[in-house]
């Protein structure tokens, strides 16, 4: 491969100041650095050796995580229409009907999120950032497979624009930056991004009531809308959970495993662990973060027992772990190192509030009855304030230190 | 008293190349070279020799202007053949043509007995003028301790935990009594309710040289590097507040202290570690402060294209081939030199690589085999980027302090939380494995000394 590295490198001059496409360096510089890691050493004073890490692959690895949720995702999109339909399809069907309609939001995702972030890189000359890598693959999986792709196109504009690139760029961001891309889907577009818009038809289109060839009782309700909507009715949530209409849809196990209908992602908690377990074995994400989130919602879930204001308040805590997109937001959204709490400390605090918060908005609020999104993007902008209380501890136990010993 | 510290933070970082226990001691050196860049926080230097002259070891070459009473003298007896300047009339170096056979500028001689009666006031201006008052560093700032002050503790740290870090056991063995007389000496400069404390491995047998010191307290540690770091012993011991003082001192200048009372001579000679996975026979060779290393390498190293860096891998400096062994160096590393590009799939980012990690992200296997001696190259591994991921210093720094935070109130020229986060605990050999497993790939550790510049010249 060091032909191509020295072609490259011929190119190099074009690109450099003074060049013909000097505009277009770090474009240039990304396009190289993506092919081949710079052959770059360390300075000669300072550490001598670096470890083999670095960002691009520490992205990657989120990625990979998110694996396992986006491939079942793409079998779900197909299972969700063959139920629907009360169709027979393979596994293999379901997953390629699937895929036909969630591989064109990944690719708009990607293509949008990074021209955007390849004009900032010329215009603002910083180097392109690992970090899309993951947004882009991320506003996919958080939207219904419905959406309109121009949609998602826009939303990753948004997000990348307001939320990270006015900011510096990533590491600089305050909010994460797909929950703003969904966050500006929600307000903007509330039509195609809440009620009932999970399943496709054959179309990847939302089902129109009275379609022909629908199940009987069809209702592409999920299991959040169900539950808030018995809430206000006074009716218990677990008997509206078993009177849907396909049977054993929103049993517990069935919520956990996923075969649910949602948005394209955030449906299975067993994927969302599956990634979590990626995550925190290779230590990428914290841990303490996602354990806070799920103890955060149990928590909450079991308070509001108590508390017992309606129906969606009585039900068992351990369902909120596993409907809607708590997992997912736990897992992906909550860990962002960035926009996440930054003291060890902090990160159960933070991790713990979004659980809370989440659980919360689901039940008290009847406009939303997805909490996640609310409360992980409410809790980026306290997390610097949890962090600052956490500095402070640190910084007063010093200053102790120093008391106690004038004492002395 | 017998209480073991232990450390639960770290990293060590396993590198082939370590030194046998075989010491060479017929080599000398062609030159030794002072080098005023080597004493962090050093003013302007004023050089008191000129080139031809001819000097002793112990002889004044320079001083700074900012503490004039702390003479930086000659390590060796020769010529000076030259004084080097650079910008601005910069001083880089004055080098000494070597004597083979070393002629002492002579100082008083004591007898142990006769050290007991000596008082502060007859010592420090031996001290002073010999030019070991240069072993003695204080913290804050890792900077040569000023005479005038009073410090809380003294802290000895008398093992090294860093990559490749030579045997203190070997390259001080038989020096107990100077060290105990250096020991001695200290002591009678500093206030009774000064301590003087030894940070012991715990892991290691009781050593023969340390183990015995009388009139000091004995800490043992246990962990991973940096545990042998003196910054964080004295962290979990006498940890230093605003205002307050502690110096330290490397075991090697604390037997040079104890030979100048004890021989009448600075006696410059060391025992260094030549290491790493280029050299042909990594051993031990006896030289001297500054000397030219060209002698010691040559037919030692396996290819040319390699690193040689005085000190280790995390904290020290490259040097040429036939550059200068650094002040307070105890070894000289040599590392290949890892300026190759590499293809994004045989080994760069998206392949299973074997190259060491702290981290476990895809394809990084280092940590199945943690034990395993590695070659590791100067590539940085990738490019700098802003600060992304949170939580990794603080698993590198065993200390109560939020790594993190504090290179970014540093960014942010944030005195008061500079301070008010541990500034005055550290120095930069304390961040380097922050630097070292640094996603972002940035200097921490040249940025922890701009924040010591910021908070001294404040």
């Amino acid at each position: 491969m060091k032909f191509l590295h020295k072609i490259l490198e011929k190119q190099r001059p074009l690109f450099e100041k003074g060049g013909k496409f000097e505009r277009f360096f770090y474009l240039f510089e990304a396009g190289e650095t993506f092919l081949f890691t710079p052959p770059t050493t360390t300075a000669p004073k300072g550490v001598q050796i670096r470890d083999a890490i670095d960002l691009k692959r520490l992205m990657m690895t989120v990625v990979i995580a998110m694996l396992p949720c986006l491939l079942f995702g793409m079998w779900n999109v197909g299972h969700q229409h063959a139920l629907a339909f009360g169709k027979e399809m393979s596994f293999m069907d379901k997953f390629l009907f699937g895929a036909w309609y969630v591989v064109p939001m990944i690719i708009v995702s990607y293509a949008s999120g990074g021209l955007v972030e390849v004009i900032f890189a010329i215009i603002r000359k910083h180097p392109i950032n690992e970090g899309y890598l993951v947004t882009g693959l991320l506003v996919p999986l958080i939207c219904p497979v419905t959406i309109p792709l121009w949609q998602i196109a826009l939303a990753n504009i948004f997000a990348v624009v307001l939320a990270k690139e006015v900011f510096g760029g990533t590491g600089m961001n305050v909010l994460n930056i797909a929950m703003t891309a969904r966050a500006f889907l929600y307000f903007a577009y509330p039509s195609q991004i809440s009620g009932d818009v999970w399943t496709a038809n054959e179309n990847g289109e939302v089902i129109a009531l009275g379609t022909q060839g629908l199940v009987d009782g069809y209702s592409g309700a999920t299991a959040l809308s169900i539950a808030s909507s018995a809430g206000t009715q006074g009716k218990p949530v677990l008997e509206a959970f078993a009177a849907t209409w396909s049977e054993g849809l929103f049993s517990f196990w069935n919520l956990f495993w996923g075969a649910i209908p949602g948005c394209v992602g955030e449906t299975s908690t067993l994927m969302a662990l599956v990634g979590a377990l990626i995550l925190v074995g290779t230590g990428v994400a914290s841990g303490r973060i996602i354990v806070g989130v799920f103890a955060g919602a149990y928590v909450m879930g079991w308070i509001f027992n108590l508390l017992s204001s309606n129906t969606f308040a009585q039900i068992p805590p351990h369902y909120h772990l596993v409907m809607g997109g708590l997992a997912f937001g736990a897992v992906f959204m909550a860990t962002d190192p960035v926009s996440a709490s930054h003291t060890n400390v902090g990160k159960w605090i933070y991790g713990f509030l979004i659980g809370v918060l989440t659980v919360i908005i689901r039940v008290v609020n009847p406009a939303y009855p997805e909490g996640i999104m609310l409360a992980v993007l409410l809790m980026n902008v306290f997390a610097p304030l949890i962090d600052h209380y956490v500095i402070e501890a640190n910084k007063k136990r010093r200053e102790r230190r120093l008391v106690r010993r004038e004492a002395i | 008293m017998s209480d073991v510290i232990r450390l639960k933070k770290g990293f060590d970082i396993n590198l082939v190349g370590k030194a046998e226990k075989r010491l060479i001691d017929n080599i000398h050196p062609d030159t030794v070279a002072l080098v005023p860049d080597d004493f962090v926080g050093m003013g302007r230097p004023k050089v008191v020799v000129q080139e031809g002259d001819l000097v002793k070891a112990g002889t004044p070459i320079f001083f700074d202007k900012s503490m004039e009473e702390v003479m930086f003298t000659s390590p060796v007896s020769g010529e000076v053949v030259e004084i080097k300047r650079g910008e601005k009339r910069k001083l880089l170096e004055v080098k000494i043509l070597a004597d083979k056979q070393i002629d002492y500028l002579e100082f008083e001689r004591y007898t142990v007995s006769q050290l007991a009666s000596l008082t502060k006031e007859e010592i420090m201006p031996e001290l002073l003028r010999s030019g070991v008052w240069t072993n003695i560093i204080q913290r804050p700032y890792g900077i040569i301790a000023n005479p005038q002050d009073t410090p809380k503790a003294i802290f000895i740290s008398t093992f090294d935990s860093s990559p490749l870090a030579p045997d203190y056991d070997f390259i001080f063995k038989g020096q107990e009594q100077f060290f105990q007389a250096g020991i001695d000496v200290l002591k009678k400069i500093v206030p009774h309710n000064c301590n003087i404390y030894l940070g012991i491995n715990a892991k290691a047998e009781v050593s023969k040289i340390f183990g015995g010191t009388k009139n000091v307290i004995l800490k043992k540690f246990e962990g991973k590097h940096p545990v042998g770091n003196v910054g964080v012993q004295i962290h979990h011991v006498s940890p230093i507040n605003k205002g307050e003082i502690v110096w330290t001192l490397n075991p090697y200048g604390v037997i040079q202290i104890g030979k100048l009372f004890l021989n009448g001579e600075y006696d410059a000679s060391k025992i260094i570690a030549l290491v790493g996975s280029e050299v042909s026979s990594p051993q031990y060779y006896k030289t001297f402060i500054g000397a030219n290393i060209e002698k010691y390498v040559k037919g030692n190293i396996k290819n040319d294209h390699v690193r040689f860096i005085s000190g280790n891998v995390l904290t020290g400096h490259k040097i040429a081939s036939n550059g200068h062994l650094g002040f307070y160096d105890h070894q000289i590393t040599v590392i290949p030199e890892g300026d190759r590009p590499r293809f994004v799939l045989s080994d760069g980012w998206l392949a299973p690589t074997d190259r060491l990690s702290f981290h476990r992200a895809f394809g990084l296997l280092s940590f199945l085999n943690p034990n395993k001696e590695r070659v590791l190259d100067t590539s940085t591994n990738g490019e700098e980027r802003a600060f992304v991921v949170t939580g990794t210093y603080e698993k590198v720094l065993p200390m109560d302090i939020l790594p993190m935070h504090l290179i970014k109130a540093i960014l942010a020229n944030d005195y008061d939380a500079m301070e008010a986060l541990g500034i005055y605990e550290v120095i930069e050999e304390d961040f380097a494995l922050c630097e070292f497993v640094d996603v972002a790939k940035q200097d921490l550790q040249a940025i922890i000394r701009k924040g010591i510049n910021m908070i001294r010249e404040s």
